[in-house]
């Protein structure tokens, strides 16, 4: 796939997924005039601020109540309304989540919950921010889709592509800037998996954040002879099996990597397909069943594992 | 305490929170310097603790449930000495025990892990029926927000303290008419908490959070109820102490820059001189 040019030079440039975000609900809200957004006492942080600019009637404010938040939107959607439900995944769906499950889910209403704040790159506000199980909370709902997209362009396309589907979504983004790793060409599919690199001795399958130190695992490990493959797994469910199980076939070793525990995540999601249906050795790289606690985001992710050299050694134990 | 020692106190403290935040780089000064008076009352005047016997059986239980205004907190424990000062402007550093949001394993003196909002009145319900069960005479204080109470949380937690008449729970809240998104009526109205608490069977009681006499009175009112929970709710002026702070919701989780802070740090010296 062609990359930015500039990736893995100090000129890449960095921006958050939720910024992204911000951007592509502003354009499906022009494209679609029921697209509504919802906050619970989060408006700037959740990027939500040009949105209430141009379409102030459609926005809602609930105050700090994120389990109302996840009902009114299931409501607003039951007469018609796209609601997109912003706050930090911590609270929703981490606060909200029988909410989430019954009302929406169960209801089978078409509500995007976005949680802006996930991972360690939370950073200083600490461990009661840090949601580390958002995914596995998620992707466990019966038809509930799962988005992880991994950099800011991404995040637009995949907010501009889930309010075009009827199905409830939880739309998982990062507060840290991330480099930039696509363009506004790249193309962009719920449910189907990007091969970004080719290999044929291991296959880094990431999601969010953990994308871009995947690919610089896989440049460090081509000087040293590894063919490494790298998948952004951007669609968590449904998740892209096909895409898996050629993976396995080829490079017969997979690590996957993410931002979240290490129970019921991606690698979990992973895990279900390929020893069901192509059984290969595996790596799973995450949190490893903790908490995570206060401080710069680049200290937190050297501190907890989950960097470019972990990734890369991860990839030399399963060829060993 | 006297009065004119309590004064100082506070005034050390919100000293303080200016320059941990500064030194931390993020945080929430709003909440923290407003409430600076109430903890010096209770840590200095009002609880029954013992600093080097944080856990001791027959100790007075503080829940802080709006947990982003630990700085005041960490500031209190440790000119109560709880632990050394200097420990004060690691704040929200890797590996320290002073987390962004308290972390109740992390620190000798916090009783609950908080940051989440709406669900500390809850914990500090189930300490005081707990105590009440096993007949001991332990208080229970739990600190509030305004902005909590938009959580439903809270207002089960209020049905339950009623229902179970816990006159050992004295809930002080943070009426400061600030959250993120601005002005709490504008965000989502609150209206006047006092009648909503009188209404669901609480005893009430409205201060000014910023008066030190009044605070120590309200509390000492408070104890003494017998049959029922009560409720302090305490009109507080969020970032009080430093004027461009005061009543500005945009000073609800941002650090001061160094020319800020130094300002703020020259108005507090400035107060301080004025009490001595
Ligand atoms: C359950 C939950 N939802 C959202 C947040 C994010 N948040 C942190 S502080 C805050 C504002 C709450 O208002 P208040 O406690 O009155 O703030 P202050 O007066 O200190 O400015 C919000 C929404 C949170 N910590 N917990
Ligand atoms: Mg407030």
């Amino acid at each position: 796939m062609k990359l930015n040019p500039d990736l893995f030079t100090d000129k890449v440039k960095k921006e958050a997924t939720r910024i992204g975000f911000g951007l592509g609900l502003v354009a499906a809200a022009r494209a679609d005039k029921n697209v509504v957004a919802l906050t619970a006492d989060l408006a700037a942080s959740t990027a939500l601020g040009d949105f209430i600019k141009e379409f102030p009637e459609r926005f809602i404010q609930v105050g700090v109540a994120e389990q109302n938040l996840a009902a009114v939107a299931s409501g607003l959607a039951h007469v018609g309304k796209i609601p997109f439900a912003t706050s930090f995944s911590m609270f929703n769906p981490g606060r909200n989540w029988e909410q989430i499950r019954t009302t929406i889910g169960y209801n089978n209403q078409p509500v995007k919950i976005v949680g802006t704040h996930s991972g360690l790159g939370v950073g200083e506000d600490g461990a009661t921010h840090q949601a580390l199980e958002d995914i596995a909370i998620t992707r466990v709902i019966p038809g509930m889709v799962v988005l992880s997209p991994c950099d800011a362009i991404q995040a637009k396309q995949a907010t501009i592509a889930a309010a075009k589907t009827a199905s409830p979504t939880y739309l998982r983004l990062n507060r840290q800037r991330v480099p930039t790793i696509f363009s506004e060409d790249t193309s962009f599919e719920i449910g189907k998996a990007q091969l970004v690199r080719d290999g044929k001795d291991v296959t880094i399958i990431a999601a969010g954040p953990m994308l871009y130190p995947a690919l610089v695992a896989a440049e460090e490990l081509g000087k040293e002879g590894i063919s490494a493959a790298v998948i952004n797994m951007h669609t968590i469910k449904p998740l892209d099996s096909r895409a898996i199980v050629t993976a396995a076939r080829k490079t017969g070793r997979i690590v996957t990597v993410e931002d979240h525990q290490i129970h019921g995540g991606l690698g979990s999601a992973v895990a279900e397909v390929v020893v069901q249906e192509c059984p290969v050795p595996m790596n799973i790289l995450g949190m490893p069943d903790k908490y995570g606690e206060s401080g710069h985001v680049e200290q937190l992710f050297v501190k907890f594992g989950l960097t470019e050299k972990e990734i890369a050694q991860m990839c030399r134990v399963l060829l060993r | 305490m006297e009065l004119k020692a309590l004064t100082l106190q506070a005034n050390t403290i919100r000293q303080d929170i200016i320059r941990m935040l500064t030194e931390a780089g993020s945080g929430h000064p709003g909440g923290s310097l407003g409430m600076a008076d109430i903890f010096t009352v209770l840590y200095f005047d009002f609880l029954s603790i013992n600093p080097p016997k944080p856990d001791a059986i027959d100790r007075d239980y503080l829940v802080l449930s709006n947990g982003h205004i630990c700085p005041v907190l960490y500031a209190t424990l440790a000119h109560r000495g709880f632990f050394p000062v200097k420990k004060l402007v690691t704040l929200r550093k890797l590996g320290s025990p002073l987390q962004g949001h308290p972390h109740r394993e992390a620190l000798p003196g916090l009783e609950s892990s908080s940051g989440p909002l709406g669900s500390g009145l809850s914990q500090a319900c189930g300490m005081a029926k707990g105590l009440l069960i096993d007949g001991r005479k332990n208080r229970v204080v739990c600190l509030t927000s305004d902005g909590e109470h938009q959580e439903g949380n809270t207002w089960e937690a209020v049905l339950f303290a009623a229902k179970y008449r816990l006159s050992n729970l004295i809930e002080i809240i943070d009426r400061n008419n600030i959250q993120i998104d601005g002005r709490t009526e504008e965000v989502m109205p609150l209206g006047s908490i006092r009648d909503k608490y009188h209404a669901f069977g609480w005893h009430t009681i409205e201060i000014d959070g910023n008066d030190i006499n009044d605070i120590k009175k309200a509390l000492a009112e408070a104890d003494a109820v017998a049959d029922k929970p009560s409720v302090i709710v305490a009109h507080v002026v969020p970032g009080k102490g430093v004027s461009f702070m005061e009543n500005q919701y945009q000073w609800h989780g941002k650090a001061p820059s160094k020319e800020e802070a130094a300002q703020a740090l020259l108005e507090l010296a400035k107060a301080r001189e004025g009490f001595s």
